[in-house]
């Protein structure tokens, strides 16, 4: 009895086997050593010392003066809310910029909606670092935006429109790299949408703005959710944008995780900052998964009935 | 411009004192889809007028045009030709937010992420009713097609049935001045369809709405509709009652599509006080009142119903025939009765307290046709 109750448990747990190794060898192995060197001493040559110390969090808030007394200093939280800031300010746009486009490809006729995916997919394909140099030669000093105002008149020798090494020409740059993946989970949630609806909605008396706010919004939540928590956490941790837009001077969670390891050499330091910024991303996916399961106890209910 | 929807629905309730108004009048309306050579034409020039206070059908088989031109009423199609008029009103350039007309969607199209309570108070939402309002008229919608107890329920956990109720509680609830109906019926089993038909004519009487009905189901047309328009092909046919449209079809499509019908092909030879006597392609004769129009020498086409024949046994009267073959259908037997005709005559027995079927395949019988059965067609 017990035993052929346990055989399909088993075999159960073999079949998944292969994927629990990758996981377990490609996730969590390296998040915990990520999270082991994270109270180790920092080697000063790179590397770690093997001491346990909590050092690396203790410098996040203060800084240790000659007589080796804590002070709190607000650089790194400043980093912490700006990133969020950016983040969030990134998302909201991409979502903005986002939607209409998915709702566009969405009502175009089945054959060439693939066509319109593709496209938007295409970027993709190319290097970020590419794509990226390429907002330094629209936006910089002489760039495509500025050459018309000097040409016009309009802008001195010497002056300039500063749009480069800015917050704004970060924010840019973020949304023109996660803007597809805004749009992709919209679109998918459009293309169920039953048109018909936006029919009914008209025919009862809705305007255009009311039916978008009162049936096409709420049928498509579940994709702007999914979009704007895939744009917001890889926006979180970008450090090609804040390091070739920003200057490198501008720094978000990101590039303060690479310049510890890359240039510092602070290895715990780094590390302590990527479980920070892990620690925002596992809370974004609670709160995704907890409104994904009221949403689905909703439908699990309808599914009673 | 809310307040003149609001103007619109409250203009509504019927003045007895008046003489029927005309709710909707389509004139010469055409309907292309696409241009140039390859446009589909939907509806080809189809005029009607559909009074106030009138349970309208338009009844065709499937793709002659009946929901583009429901959709042109409820504003989601412009027409190409044509003009149409909502109570008087040139209502082509109003957007279908703006026409106090509601419709039950073939589907239902209900809001899938809305309870069934603010699915019908939706529509009264908008039109911007004061929220106690909205509540009475929510309340005494589901109480009219009987969905108190799913109020709050979602669309998604109610049954075909009851999501056609509450679709047209929902496009009740605004109190339009015509309501549009798609096909609302098609998707229910036979029982719940022919329970729903005396419930939306109830309906229709006691809200006091025009109803433009459409469906392909003649049943449905006749049982419900004070008027009936027979489409084809984008054309409308023939408008009349129920029993203008059985019993006096305008042609051959008509009198073909509604119920069962005979048709022998005959020519006129002569016509005296309006009854002409017509001569069919094998020899036999006929009397019968003559179409307007019909001289002698034209060839016609002459209509008879099923039921309306009479079979007795062998004898002077009538026409004599023998039974080729027996369709049994419970209530009513269909016979094919060999006249000597191209084709058979179909007449249909009832099934009678005194022994089901007293004739059987091979049986030479006599037809008796009543004095008034047989009709002429001109096309
Ligand atoms: N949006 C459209 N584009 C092209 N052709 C259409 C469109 N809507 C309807 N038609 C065509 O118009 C004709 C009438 O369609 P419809 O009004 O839906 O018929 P019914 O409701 O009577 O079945 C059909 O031949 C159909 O293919
Ligand atoms: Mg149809």
């Amino acid at each position: 009895m017990i035993a052929s109750a346990r055989t399909p448990a088993l075999r159960r747990l073999l079949g998944l086997l292969p994927a629990l190794v990758v996981i377990g060898l490609f996730m969590l192995v390296p998040v915990a050593i990520m999270a082991l060197y994270s109270f180790l001493e920092a080697n000063p040559f790179g590397g770690v010392v093997w001491r346990f110390s909590p050092e690396a969090y203790v410098q996040f808030l203060f800084e240790r003066d000659l007589a080796d007394n804590l002070v709190f200093q607000s650089g790194y939280l400043i980093i912490i809310l700006r990133s969020l800031g950016l983040a969030v300010l990134a998302t909201i746009l991409c979502l903005i910029v986002g939607f209409p486009i998915a709702y566009f490809i969405a009502r175009q006729p089945a054959r060439l909606r693939n066509i319109w995916i593709y496209l938007i997919t295409i970027p993709f394909w190319t290097n970020q670092l590419v794509r990226t140099f390429a907002w330094i030669i629209i936006l910089g000093r002489n760039g495509t935006i500025e050459l018309p105002f000097r040409w016009l008149g309009l802008l001195g020798a010497d002056d300039t429109l500063g749009l480069m090494y800015s917050d704004f020409a970060i924010v840019i740059g973020l949304i023109y790299a996660f803007i597809p993946i805004m749009v992709l989970p919209i679109y998918a949630s459009l293309e169920k949408l039953d048109f018909r609806l936006v029919e009914a909605s008209a025919d009862l008396y809705s305007s255009t703005f009311e039916t978008f706010r009162r049936v096409i919004i709420p049928l498509a939540k579940p994709g702007i959710v999914a979009g704007s928590i895939l744009v917001f956490i890889p926006c979180l941790g970008a450090f090609i944008q804040p390091d070739l837009l920003g200057g490198g001077k501008k720094l978000m969670l990101g590039s303060l995780v690479q310049f510890q390891f890359a240039t510092a050499r602070n290895w715990p330091f780094g590390a302590a900052v990527a479980m920070i910024l892990l620690t925002f991303v596992v809370l974004c996916l609670l709160w995704y998964a907890q409104a994904a399961r009221r949403a689905g106890a909703q439908s699990g209910a309808l599914a009673h009935a | 411009m809310l307040h003149r929807q609001r103007d619109f629905a409250e203009a509504m309730s019927p003045d007895p004192t008046m003489e029927r108004k005309t709710a909707i009048d389509v004139a010469g309306v055409v309907k292309r889809f696409g241009h140039g050579p390859a446009a589909v034409v939907a509806l080809k020039d189809v005029s009607l007028a559909i009074r106030d206070n009138e349970f309208f059908t338009l009844l065709g088989p499937s793709g002659c045009g009946k929901t583009t031109l429901l959709r042109i009423l409820a504003g989601f199609e412009a027409v190409s030709e044509g003009a149409v008029s909502l109570y008087g009103e040139n209502i082509a350039g109003l957007p279908a937010n703006r026409r106090s007309v509601n419709t039950v969607f073939q589907h239902y199209a209900l809001f899938p992420h809305m309870t069934v309570a603010e699915n019908v108070a939706y529509g009264p939402q908008r039109l911007g009713r004061p929220v106690k309002e909205i509540a009475e008229t929510v309340a005494r919608m589901l109480q009219l097609v009987k969905m108190e107890k799913f109020a709050e329920r979602r669309p998604a956990q109610l049954s075909g049935g009851q999501q056609q109720r509450v679709a047209l509680a929902r496009a009740l609830a605004p109190h339009p001045k015509v309501l549009l109906l798609d096909e609302p019926l098609s998707a229910l089993d036979l029982k719940l369809r022919q329970a729903m038909r005396a419930e939306l004519k109830q309906l229709q009487r006691a809200t006091g709405i025009t109803f433009v009905f459409v469906t392909h189901d003649q049943e449905e047309a006749l049982s419900m509709s004070d008027r009936i328009a027979v489409m084809s092909e984008g054309e409308v046919q023939q408008i009349g009652t129920p029993t203008e449209i059985y019993e006096y079809p305008a042609n051959r499509f008509v009198a073909s599509f509604i119920g069962d019908a005979n048709f022998i092909v005959a020519q006129i030879d002569g016509i005296t006080g309006g009854m002409a006597k017509c001569r069919s392609v094998r020899g036999l004769s006929f009397t019968l009142a003559a179409a307007p129009g019909g001289k002698p020498g034209d060839k016609v086409t002459l209509f008879l119903r099923p039921e309306k024949v009479r079979i007795e046994a062998p004898g002077d009267a009538g026409l004599a025939g023998m039974i080729q073959t027996m369709e049994y259908l419970g209530q009513s037997i269909f016979y094919q009765v060999d006249i000597g005709e191209d084709s058979p005559l179909i007449v249909a027995g009832r099934n009678r307290d005194d022994g089901g079927t007293p004739y059987k395949t091979g049986d030479r019988v006599s037809l008796v046709i009543g004095a008034d059965a047989l009709r002429m067609l001109v096309a």
